[in-house]
């Protein structure tokens, strides 16, 4: 049986599957639960500075994106940080923490770019003896308009500037979220890392509109007749995520910077694919939000199984083993010839191989009057459009041309040679040896 | 004395209205919209879809399940109805097992195909419910075409018609327009008058009159409207009903099973509708599905349907078959009727075991009796009163092309007609098709 205790920044939690800063972990009552129902760890809420707290809208907060039968892919929302008073939440995260001392208790915080305000409430929360705290540069939108989240992690000098205070008055462990709402994630994580951060936490949520209501022309969620961007999360974000993650964890300013990774993690795969890239552990919100607290028990044991069956003891064991995988276009194997295959007994005769590429480009696939699909091998470029489209899973399947074999598109025989386009002629750059 | 379904002979009332008001509810309840949406989102909108050219109106299916899909059930209705005016109604009669769904890619994927019929249903009742009606005439030509008979042929090629501006009479023998959408079909699957609801929407194109009572041979002739109008669609059906060719044909309580299926079908109150204790129909198609079905559902304690060939020839499908059984109609196969005996009235039927070897259907010797005391023919219909100038094949008005019969400015469609599957689709899209002719040659 695999272990999936996970040691991040030496906070030992007995799963990597931590729920995010988010509703679900806003208070006592839930986070009792969700340690119950099996959480490794939870991010509190955002806690901001002292004082009148926070109000939120009134009207709703959340919109969504659905798939067929409304299945939630992607989730908007305009709530702001807790709208609690700061002293209950501390109180309730000492209480909380007392009784479970195995589970990692994080504390999101969000205050003003001001040292003062930090200093405050950082020995505030230190008191509560939680094992660390993540610092909110990510939310898009509401506080960002006063200066705070996101407004802070677009700007990496600030990033710097706060972690340093952080790390100079709070003892424990220093996570720094960051927003995707930026150009290039590598600044910001770099900032955080120059700051003294422990680790970084990614994604935050993508600003986003999800819908517009088209009788009264409001976007949604409508608050009256208006709308304002949201933050976007969910299963949609994920591919924007990992790559976020992909791009920090093999930048070499930032190598070894633990990550705990954030976005979309739904199910067990989705957790080993973020770990695989770099994460330590996961962070999970929106499958909570829609699902409850009880989805945690697939992504564990389905976790668990597959390291049992890939031999993997502990999850370091395959932490950040896609990292080297990842790499720059120009670098990708020109040699590597591959040709669409269709499985013609799996095949269901729905021609959406064909319409596909009939429409999309290349005209590679031929049709008969019996309605089977062929690949012309000539006019392939194997993009892989046709297996993304087909319906059946390996129906169509990418095949590797062997080397010494002629490729009848490009009439030219298949190396085995790597060459990228570096070392290609048509590549005024070309470093290529003539 | 015995009550119910034990009660002998041919009784009405064997269930209560209650029983009766469960059993003829709709076969294949209507789709919610939710329900609606989760089946459309399974359709692949496949390229050159199998589904569009197993439908004998060639209905562009993938197109309106991907309206229903996005929320627009009124534009998923005018792409069927711009093929198939009666697709309310071939929503719920046509044998998609065999047509559509039985060419859909997810049948061979799955054995699971996209319910198409239902989510038909689901957009044409949209749109009818609005009471709205999609089309609307050409300018007036001014030719005038005569349609004699008011089934689906008669009806789709007289609303083509009116769309292209000409002025339309549709002659029926009958009290009802509707033909066999009225007269025939289980009543399970066009409960609450659906039949003469689409009729009275189909006509709100206007430039369509329809007389009724009025038949060929009887209140009309050929000749006359020829002259009176500039052409005739011919969609008279088919009025005749094989014979058993069995001994006792002839005694009471032997009937023709479209006759029991019209009455029912008219019936205000299915209690006072009589039916046998022990029912047999003979025949192998839908008419005897839905004869035995209805029997069955109508409270008659024994129901079997005999059919002198095997199951695989059987022309109801096996869904109509499944259906049956599971309303507990026994299926006989490889059995043909020679005797109905009884004293005056049916008592039982004599059936004799059949083979085919070679094709050729031959009677073993073996023979077995059924308690009957109903006898529902179902062994085909036949044409009756085509006018003597008109060419048959195979008992058929013989057409070619669009509905063209051998006499020039007349056309025919529908079960009269020769080829086609004798079904409310292929009546409907001859019917089309004929309007398009006529529409062709009145311009040209």
């Amino acid at each position: 049986m695999a272990d999936l205790t996970t040691d991040f920044l030496g906070i030992s939690s007995p799963n990597p599957f931590w729920l995010a800063s988010a509703p679900p972990t806003d208070k006592e009552y839930n986070v009792r639960r969700a340690f119950e129902a099996g959480w490794g760890g939870v991010v509190w809420k955002t806690l901001g500075a002292e004082g009148p707290p926070v109000v939120n809208v009134n009207g709703p907060r959340y919109g969504a994106i659905y798939g067929a039968d409304r299945r939630l892919l992607g989730l908007n929302n305009i709530e702001l940080i807790t709208d609690r008073p700061l002293e209950t939440n501390l109180e309730e995260i000492a209480r909380v923490k007392a009784d479970y001392p195995d589970r990692a208790m994080i504390v999101s915080i969000m205050v003003p770019c001001e040292e003062q305000a930090w200093k405050d409430i950082l020995p505030r929360v230190e008191q509560t003896n939680a094992d660390g705290i993540e610092l909110n540069f990510g939310c898009p939108h509401g506080m960002s308009e006063r200066g705070m989240g996101a407004a802070v992690g677009q700007v990496p000098e600030y990033i710097e500037m706060v972690t340093r205070w952080c790390k100079q008055y709070y003892a424990r462990p220093v996570i720094v979220k960051l927003t995707p709402n930026i150009t290039d994630v590598r600044y910001p994580a770099r900032a955080a890392h120059n700051g003294g951060a422990d680790a970084v936490s990614l994604i935050n949520t993508i600003s986003s509109i999800t819908s517009v209501n088209l009788d009264d022309f409001s976007p949604e969620p409508s608050i009256d007749g208006k709308g304002s961007h949201g933050g976007y999360c969910g299963p949609a974000v994920k591919p924007i995520a990992m790559n976020m993650v992909a791009e920090i964890a093999r930048d070499p300013e930032t190598a070894g910077l633990p990550i705990s990774g954030i976005g979309g993690v739904t199910t067990w795969r989705d957790a080993a694919e973020f770990m695989s890239l770099g994460c330590g552990n996961v962070q999970v919100c929106t499958a909570a939000m829609t699902y409850g607290f009880r989805v945690v028990e697939e992504m564990s044991a389905g976790l668990s199984r597959w390291m049992d069956e890939k031999g993997y003891a502990n999850v370091s064991d395959f932490v950040g083993r896609a990292v080297p995988n990842v790499t720059d276009w120009q670098y990708l194997n020109l040699n590597y010839v591959t040709k669409a295959r269709i499985d013609q007994d799996a095949c269901i005769k729905c021609g959406r191989c064909y319409a596909a590429c009939e429409d999309t480009s290349h005209q590679a696939i031929s049709m008969s009057d019996t309605r089977v699909f062929e690949v012309i091998d000539a006019d392939c470029v194997a993009c892989n459009l046709c297996v993304d489209v087909c319906p059946v899973e390996d129906c169509i399947t990418m095949e590797r041309l062997t080397a010494g074999t002629l490729d009848p598109r490009t009439g030219k025989i298949v190396s085995d040679e790597y060459a990228n386009w570096t070392m290609h002629p048509n590549n005024p750059m070309s470093t290529a040896a003539e | 004395m015995a009550q119910g379904s034990m009660a002998p002979g041919i009784q009405s009332g064997r269930l209560s209205a209650e029983d009766l008001d469960e059993n003829f509810a709709d076969l294949h309840p209507p789709y919610a919209p939710h329900e609606a949406a989760v089946a459309a989102d399974r359709c692949y909108f496949c390229y050159d879809a199998p589904c569009i050219t197993a439908c004998p109106t060639a209905i562009d299916i993938p197109l309106f399940i991907r309206q229903i899909q996005t929320d627009q059930p009124e534009s998923a209705a005018k792409t069927i109805f711009d093929q198939n005016i009666l697709g309310g109604m071939c929503a719920r009669v046509c044998p998609t097992e065999t047509l559509c769904e039985e060419a859909c890619v997810r049948e061979a994927a799955e054995g699971k195909p996209v319910e198409i019929g239902r989510l038909q249903r689901y957009a044409t009742d949209t749109l009818m419910a609005q009471g709205v009606h999609p089309y609307s005439r050409a300018a007036s030509t001014g030719k005038r075409v005569a349609v004699v008979g008011a089934g689906p042929a008669g009806l789709a090629c007289a609303h083509r018609l009116a769309m292209h501006g000409h002025d339309v009479v549709i002659f029926e023998a009958r009290a009802n327009a509707g033909g066999l959408n009225e007269y025939g079909i289980a009543a399970y699957k066009t409960v609450n008058g659906f039949a003469e609801a689409e009729v009275d929407w189909l006509l709100k194109i206007g430039g369509i009159t329809i007389e009724t009572g009025k038949a060929l041979g009887h209140d009309l002739s050929l000749e006359t409207l020829k002259s009176g109008y500039d052409a005739v669609f011919l969609s008279i059906g088919l009025g005749g009903v094989n014979a058993l060719r069995a001994e006792g044909e002839g005694r009471a309580g032997v009937t023709d099973a479209v006759d029991f299926i019209a009455t029912l079908r008219q019936a205000d109150d299915l209690t006072t509708l009589p039916v046998g204790r022990n029912v047999v129909v003979i025949g192998g198609g839908m008419t005897a599905v839905d004869a035995g079905v209805q029997s069955k559902l109508l409270g008659a304690e024994n129901v079997t349907i005999a059919y002198r060939r095997g199951r695989d020839a059987m022309s109801a499908s096996r869904f109509e078959q499944d259906l049956a059984a599971s309303k507990g109609v026994k299926l006989m196969f490889n059995v043909q009727p020679v005797a109905v005996h009884g004293n005056g009235a049916a008592v039982e039927v004599e059936l004799e075991y059949t083979t085919s070897e070679g094709g050729a259907l031959t009677g073993t010797g073996e023979t077995v009796r059924l308690r009957a005391d109903q006898v529902f023919k179902a062994i085909g219909q036949t044409l009756q009163g085509a006018p003597e100038a008109l060419s048959l094949e195979a008992g058929k008005i013989a057409v070619t092309g669009a509905g063209r019969t051998n006499v020039a400015g007349i056309w025919a469609g529908g079960d009269c007609a020769s080829g086609g599957d004798d079904l409310t689709v292929t009546a409907v899209a001859e019917g089309r098709d004929a309007a398009q002719d006529i529409h062709a040659s009145l311009m040209s």
